[in-house]
């Protein structure tokens, strides 16, 4: 084991620092510190400037506009942003659907649908859960029949984070009623604008609206859409789980946090015997614990690529290895960093939201908003006792 | 030993809770807190007519004359269905001011007021637990300069009791000169807190306050937090075993699920003995003098964290559904929420009981 950086790698640190330095716009670093997106312009904006540069999408292959990186630099990378504050590229398009894309989408698919995704300029949201389908969400009803080149899709989905922001929607819709519930589904891309989609909010906890429930009417969705073979969209959808599951960890969010917690009480002078230092210190450990372990991740991930030499997106790490992993990581640091920024805010101040009498301080902004969201961050994705299911069936045999 | 409610103290809560039911449904708790700054007079004068306001008040000043577990096991029903009701300032704290270090002048003028709900009485004692931003009142001459923050009851009240930095209690009227108020926004909109800023405000002093005054204020608040707390966590529970015998996924409900039921579990069990703690840690407060700050302490630190685990767990059983607006969940999340904060965190309590026993500097 050896974790010192070379002389390239602080090269390239010092590279990426500039870069963010000198290209993150102040209101880009200001507006989003923390998790929950708060203003499309601003993220667009980032990840544009993020596109020019090569850099939207480090961990795609290299083909598709991935940068290459190994597995320190991405860590170097990764590190970087999260020390910037810099906005969260929206994961639909970047770590949902155009993984998938590259790996099961035809030619036609992906000369239409990576570019856009890889720019920003093609926002994407994901059409997996349904009200009776959620954590079984192989009981999705949602139809779509077959009639000559097009499908026609009836149904609904629910829990639709960024619906009303989307251009386009990835779906799981049934094809076929097979005793095999997982059997009948396929994967289709649907643009947004075609007739008979409505898109009604939900509103959170919070107070904001990113969720919202999409109805289909007799949408009619051209066969070219369908992602790999009709009947076989389970298989996608699973694959596209392993992604999102290692994405929404969230890993560098505890040290962001933590340095968030630590300015505020500079800055509110709060005098409470130390008492605040302490609590901090379990949450430093496991934000520190994550990120060792999402090194190591990615460290084996990249010694697979070499050795296997196979290149190309699945052979990262085979399919089923990258499952277990996506729902190992997954849960424990979401939890602990909120906890963290809890903590501070407790202590510094409930004063947290904007109303249109009253006040809270300025920089308790969106700190309600970041926790709000993180009471999800246990049910997006797949609930904590269905990543313990699958742990335990997975990992551990049982 | 008879560690039991009484009769008369069972009747009471199931008349308060009843009250409760009727008159503080979801959709009415909705509309308060679209305006958490105004206290919601209707409710308070039904509140009123059961005697709440003066529960701790004594009989000869209009009030009940009731002690500190007969208005925590209430405080548990206006937690358990998050009444928008104006209770730990105005009927806990400020009788409580007014008894301890009021002058008999100031009695007769206050107290029948409290106890007939005819007023509401903020309290501005935060930086007695802790400071933040430089907040903090000083006396001078009979004159108060400073800040307070997080007072409790603060829209609307006729007065406040305000305490500053020598354990001196005062009394101020919200129209004093160069006194100026702000609403303060926290997640829960059921209560109003809010700030006020002192510029030689002429305020009354309480002539016989002490240090002990302020603290004893301090613990039956603190009680009566945990005592919300654990009302607001109970109906949390109940809620996430209604709702796990209802949801179905993968053809069953998931209230048939071990994962499911064991969440349940845990908040029930997590809950139960919190019970007990918070009637002995009322109970203390009339009749175990030496007990009452620790148990006062133990209380509200066991209770945050409880509560907490309660909101998360309850919200969790509710899956997606617990994340709306539209179930209404999150105004019990949010009032176990604001529990924690008022009059000191866990860590902060902790570290308290930790003095009060001289394992701490
Ligand atoms: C903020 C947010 C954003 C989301 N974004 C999207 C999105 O963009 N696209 C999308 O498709 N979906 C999205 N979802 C939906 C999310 O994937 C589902 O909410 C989640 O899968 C749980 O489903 P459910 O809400 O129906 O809960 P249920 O499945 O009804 O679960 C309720 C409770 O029962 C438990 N449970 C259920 N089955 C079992 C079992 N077999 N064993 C043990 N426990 C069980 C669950 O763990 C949970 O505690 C989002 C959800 C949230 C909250
Ligand atoms: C120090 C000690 C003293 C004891 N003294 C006595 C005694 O004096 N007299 C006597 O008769 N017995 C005694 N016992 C035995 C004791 O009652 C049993 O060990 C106990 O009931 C558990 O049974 P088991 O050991 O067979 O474990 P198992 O029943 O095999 O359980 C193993 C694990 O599986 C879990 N488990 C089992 N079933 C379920 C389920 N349905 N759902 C979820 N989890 C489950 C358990 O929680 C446990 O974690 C003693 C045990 C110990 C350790």
């Amino acid at each position: 084991m050896n974790i010192d950086f070379t002389p390239e790698d602080e090269a390239f640190r010092d590279e990426v620092r500039g870069f963010i330095a000198a290209n993150l716009p102040p209101e880009c670093a200001d507006s989003p510190a923390l998790g929950v997106m708060t203003d499309k312009s601003v993220v667009k904006r980032w990840h544009k400037t993020l596109y020019e540069k090569g850099w939207a999408a480090p961990a795609w292959p290299e083909a598709y506009g991935g940068t290459g990186w190994n597995a320190t630099q991405r860590f170097i990378f990764n590190e970087e942003i999260a020390r910037a504050n810099a906005p969260r590229l929206m994961p639909f398009g970047l770590t949902m659907v155009g993984p998938v894309t590259c790996t099961f989408g035809s030619a036609e698919q992906k000369s239409r649908h990576l570019q856009g995704i890889l720019s920003g300029d093609v926002w994407w949201c994901q059409g997996y859960s349904e009200p009776g389908a959620g954590s079984d969400l192989a009981s999705l009803k949602t139809r779509a029949v077959r009639q000559g080149d097009h499908y026609v899709v009836n149904g609904q989905k629910i829990w639709t984070s960024y619906a009303h922001e989307a251009d386009w929607i990835f779906c799981l819709v049934r094809t076929e009623q097979s005793a095999k519930r997982q059997e009948g589904i396929s994967f289709l891309l649907i643009d947004m604008r075609t007739p008979g989609i409505e898109v009604r909010p939900i509103i959170s906890i919070a107070g904001l609206h990113h969720l919202n429930e999409v109805f289909f009417t007799n949408v009619k969705v051209p066969v070219q859409n369908l992602i790999g073979e009709e009947n076989k969209g389970w298989t996608y959808a699973k694959y596209l789980l392993v992604q999102e599951r290692t994405s929404i960890g969230g890993v560098p969010s505890p040290g962001r946090r933590l340095r968030i917690s630590r300015r505020w009480h500079e800055r509110s002078g709060t005098r409470m015997g130390g008492v605040d230092g302490r609590s901090r210190v379990p949450a430093q450990t496991r934000g520190d614990r994550s990120q060792a372990h999402q090194s190591r991740i990615h460290e084996s991930a990249d010694s697979r690529r070499c050795g296997g030499g196979k290149g190309g997106w699945t052979a990262i790490v085979p399919a089923e290895d990258r499952r277990k992993r996506g729902s190992a990581g997954f849960g424990r640091t979401r939890r602990r960093s909120r906890r963290l920024l809890y903590r501070t805010i407790r202590a510094r101040s409930p004063a947290w939201r904007r109303q249109r009498t009253g006040y809270r301080p300025a920089h308790t902004r969106n700190v309600w908003a970041d926790y709000g969201y993180g009471r999800a961050a246990s049910i997006y994705g797949g609930s904590n006792e269905i990543q313990h299911d699958v742990i335990s069936k997975a990992i551990l045999n049982l | 030993m008879e560690f039991a409610l009484s009769e008369e103290q069972r009747l009471l809560q199931d008349s308060v809770r009843r009250f409760l039911e009727q008159n503080a449904p979801l959709d009415k708790v909705r509309l308060a807190a679209g305006n958490t700054h105004t206290v919601q007079r209707s409710l308070w004068a039904g509140a009123s007519e059961l005697g709440i306001p003066g529960m701790l008040i004594p009989e000869d000043f209009g009030g009940m004359g009731l002690g500190f577990l007969d208005a925590a096991i209430v405080y548990e029903m206006i937690g358990r269905h998050v009444a928008p009701l104006p209770f730990l300032g105005t009927t806990v704290m400020a009788p409580l001011a007014l008894m301890l270090a009021g002058s008999e002048a100031q009695q007769e003028k206050w107290l029948p007021k409290i106890a007939a709900g005819e007023i509401v009485a903020g309290v501005a004692i935060t930086e007695k637990i802790g400071i933040l931003e430089d907040a903090g009142v000083k006396a001078l001459n009979g004159k108060l300069t400073g800040k307070s923050l997080f007072v409790i009851d603060w829209a609307e009240a006729d007065f406040y009791i305000v305490a500053d930095s020598d354990h001196g209690l005062h009394l101020v009227l919200p129209d004093a000169k160069g006194l100026s108020r702000r609403a303060l926004n926290t997640i829960d909109k059921t209560r109003s807190v809010g700030e006020l800023v002192f510029d030689r405000v002429a305020a009354e002093p309480l002539p016989r306050s002490s240090a002990d005054a302020v603290a004893r204020m301090i613990d039956a608040g603190r009680v009566m937090l945990a005592a919300d707390t654990l009302g607001a966590g109970q109906m949390m529970l109940e809620k996430a075993v209604a709702y796990a015998g209802e949801r179905k996924q993968f053809g069953r409900v998931i209230g048939s699920f071990q994962a499911v039921k064991h969440l349940c579990a845990e908040m029930a069990a997590a809950l139960e003995p919190s019970r007990s703690l918070v009637w002995y840690a009322a109970h203390a407060l009339d009749e175990v003098p030496g007990d009452a700050r620790l148990m006062a302490c133990h209380a509200m630190s066991h209770l945050s964290e409880v509560g907490r685990f309660v909101a998360r767990t309850a919200t969790e059983v509710h899956g997606g559904m617990g994340f709306t607006d539209l179930l209404g969940l999150h105004y019990w999340f949010k009032r176990i929420g604001l529990d924690r904060q008022l009059l000191g965190g866990p860590e902060l309590v902790r570290l308290e009981a930790a003095r009060l026993q001289g394992w701490a500097a």
